[in-house]
């Protein structure tokens, strides 16, 4: 499997890399699901392996799919691995990594677009520029989509439309995305004629 | 709700200026005959298509929405009353992150000289040392305050001025060659959501716009924008069709809204169906470096439009002729056969004189 190959879009939506080791002595990447395998990659491709893991730090959940990867990750032999059960338990784990990083840490993030989205956020918040995060997209398209009326965060959307888990309303989903939000925006798709909802189509696996 | 203002609409008040009128529910908007004589027509030609339409913001001819940098007209009270109920619903569409406060309080100080500069009889503003004195009459507000004390304000400096301005407000950042809108005052929107947008760079908060990049206009945009200097501000106008006086046609509640567009009958459309001007102008801050972006929504009836012959004819053109993308985009691709119907009664296949004023 290679990186996930998406058809062209506004310019708004994300695009992703091929992560590419860059030098430096301390490497944290942020992973789920088919992400292991852009990191297993990526190590594949560094001149010196052993200096690379010596300062590597590994976080890991299972994608939205199930895909759990761990133990080839695991493997690796970095010098610190954390897996985490969930993405929303991994979160946590990271913000305390990030408030005790050193200048200079190299980031790389790969997985699904939500994984990437949130930890690009808190990486950046910490004031890291966005130039010096790295993404490649593996696995699963499920979008993480905030509604425009509730504010209301779905996750793993496969439909559109689809109903939103806080307000019910039927949302058709946008590719106009925020990067502070990390998410998509989904919009009521019978505004204007209620009760006239298309049959929901599923583009996102 | 209760106001923090307030307005007077008594008789004779401010010679009557004022209109006490509402912008939901009854929706009582309308203007007056001098109201649509200055009314911002937005076509200089028979026909629309996007493009770089920027000039300087100069003092333009007397009377008209270009005399002074901020217009205050016969809405200005009833708008700031709309505008408070909307933040009251919803406080979301005020935002402004951390490092905006300065911009914030170039923005104040840029509104209150140019409107005690402006309109002396409704305006004034003294300032002794650091210590400023900020009279509003018309919303009835007399302020002492601190220039660059965030604590002597009721709100924060942003939001303090802007909710006592027409129009919507955003502040821009300027960074990495780029400019990210870091805060705004949006509650009178064509449909788009600051909570959404903020943070976001040009290119990022027009993606959704059609054809438009294709043609390299964010482009020649941006790069203009990133020369633009202080004292020299420029100003272009935007334009879209909403239905009902609704200054506040906002994603957030368009549930609420959306269901009008099916309303329009041969009979109403005059009257419920209305063209949507936006002027805006870009004014360069002089503390913050950030670029302030002032978007005053002006609303006509499609029947008080046509009132004027020669844009009764334009508008009928432009509405028939538009790209069908555009039409898409700006939502009123639904009614548009009907307005183009409507407004044809209006067009007897007269040429038209170029410029976008009444008699000229
Ligand atoms: C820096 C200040 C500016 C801000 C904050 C701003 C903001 C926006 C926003 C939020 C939208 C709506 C996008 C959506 O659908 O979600 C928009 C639309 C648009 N903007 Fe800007 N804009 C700015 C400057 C400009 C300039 C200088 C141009 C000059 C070409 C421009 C041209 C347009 C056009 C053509 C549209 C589509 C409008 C329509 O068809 O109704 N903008 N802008």
């Amino acid at each position: 499997m290679t990186k996930t190959e998406f058809p062209p879009s506004i310019k708004s939506r994300p695009v992703y890399g091929v992560l590419e080791p860059r030098p430096g002595t301390v490497h944290l990447v942020v992973a789920d699901g088919e992400g292991a395998e852009a990191v297993l990659d990526l190590l594949g491709k560094v001149p010196d392996r052993a200096a690379m893991l010596a300062g590597l730090h590994i976080m890991y959940t299972p994608g939205p799919n199930g895909t759990d990867q761990t133990d080839q990750l695991q493997a690796l032999g970095a010098r610190q691995f954390f897996r985490a059960p969930t993405l929303p338990t991994l979160l946590p784990r990271l913000a305390q990594v990030l408030a005790t990083a050193h200048m200079g840490t190299q980031f790389y993030l790969s997985g699904t677009e939500g994984l990437m989205g949130q930890a690009e956020r808190d990486i950046m918040a910490t004031g890291v520029p966005f130039a010096d995060i790295q993404k490649e997209h593996r696995g699963s398209t499920l979008r993480r989509v905030q509604c425009v009326h509730c504010k209301g965060i779905t996750e793993n959307v496969a439909t559109d439309p689809f109903a939103c888990s806080h307000c019910g309303l039927n949302l058709f989903v946008r590719d106009h995305y925020s990067r502070r939000l990390a998410a998509f925006q989904g919009v009521n798709i019978d505004a204007e004629d209620p009760g006239q909802v298309p049959a929901p189509v599923v583009r996102f696996k | 709700m209760s106001l923090d203002f307030k307005p007077n609409f008594e008789p004779g008040a401010f010679g009557d200026f004022f209109r006490d009128e509402t912008f939901r529910e009854d929706f009582t908007y309308r203007n007056s005959p001098e109201g649509i004589r200055r009314f911002p027509f937005p076509f200089d030609r028979d026909d629309y298509m996007y493009s770089v339409n920027m000039e300087p913001h100069t003092p333009g001819r007397k009377g008209s929405v270009f005399e002074h940098a901020f217009d205050v007209d016969e809405h200005y009270v009833s708008e700031m009353v709309d505008r408070a109920k909307v933040l009251a619903e919803d406080p979301l569409r005020c935002q402004s992150l951390p490092h905006m406060t300065l911009a914030g309080w170039d923005l104040l100080e840029l509104i209150m000289e140019s409107k005690a500069r402006d309109y002396p009889q409704w305006f004034s503003l003294t300032k002794e040392g650091d210590k400023w004195h900020w009279i509003n009459r018309p919303l009835g507000i007399d302020q002492h305050f601190t220039f660059l004390d965030e604590s002597t304000l009721p709100y924060g400096p942003f939001e303090y001025i802007t909710r006592q301005t027409q129009g919507d407000f955003s502040l821009q950042d300027e960074r990495d060659n780029d400019l990210w809108m870091d805060a705004g005052m949006i509650t009178s929107q064509a449909d788009w959501s600051l909570d959404f947008d903020i943070g976001m760079s040009f290119m990022e908060w027009h993606a959704p716009v059609p054809l438009a990049h294709e043609k390299g206009i964010f482009d020649r945009a941006l790069k203009f924008l990133l020369k633009l200097q202080h004292g020299a501000p420029v100003r272009r106008f935007n334009w879209t069709m909403t239905v009902n006086p609704l200054l506040d046609t906002a994603p957030e509640t368009y549930p609420k809204w959306g269901p009008t567009k099916t309303s329009l009958t041969p009979e109403n459309l005059g009257h419920k169906q209305h063209l949507r001007v936006e002027l805006q102008a870009l004014f360069r801050l002089p503390r913050s470096n950030a670029i302030a972006f002032s978007i005053r929504c002006y609303l006509g009836k499609f029947e008080e439009l046509v009132t004027v012959p020669k844009w009764a004819r334009r508008l009928h053109r432009v509405v028939r002729d538009v790209h069908p993308d555009v039409a898409a985009y700006k939502g009123f691709l639904r009614n548009r056969d009907a307005m183009a119907h409507w407004l044809s009664a209006y067009d007897d296949g007269a040429p038209t004189t170029p410029g976008w004023w009444p008699d000229d």
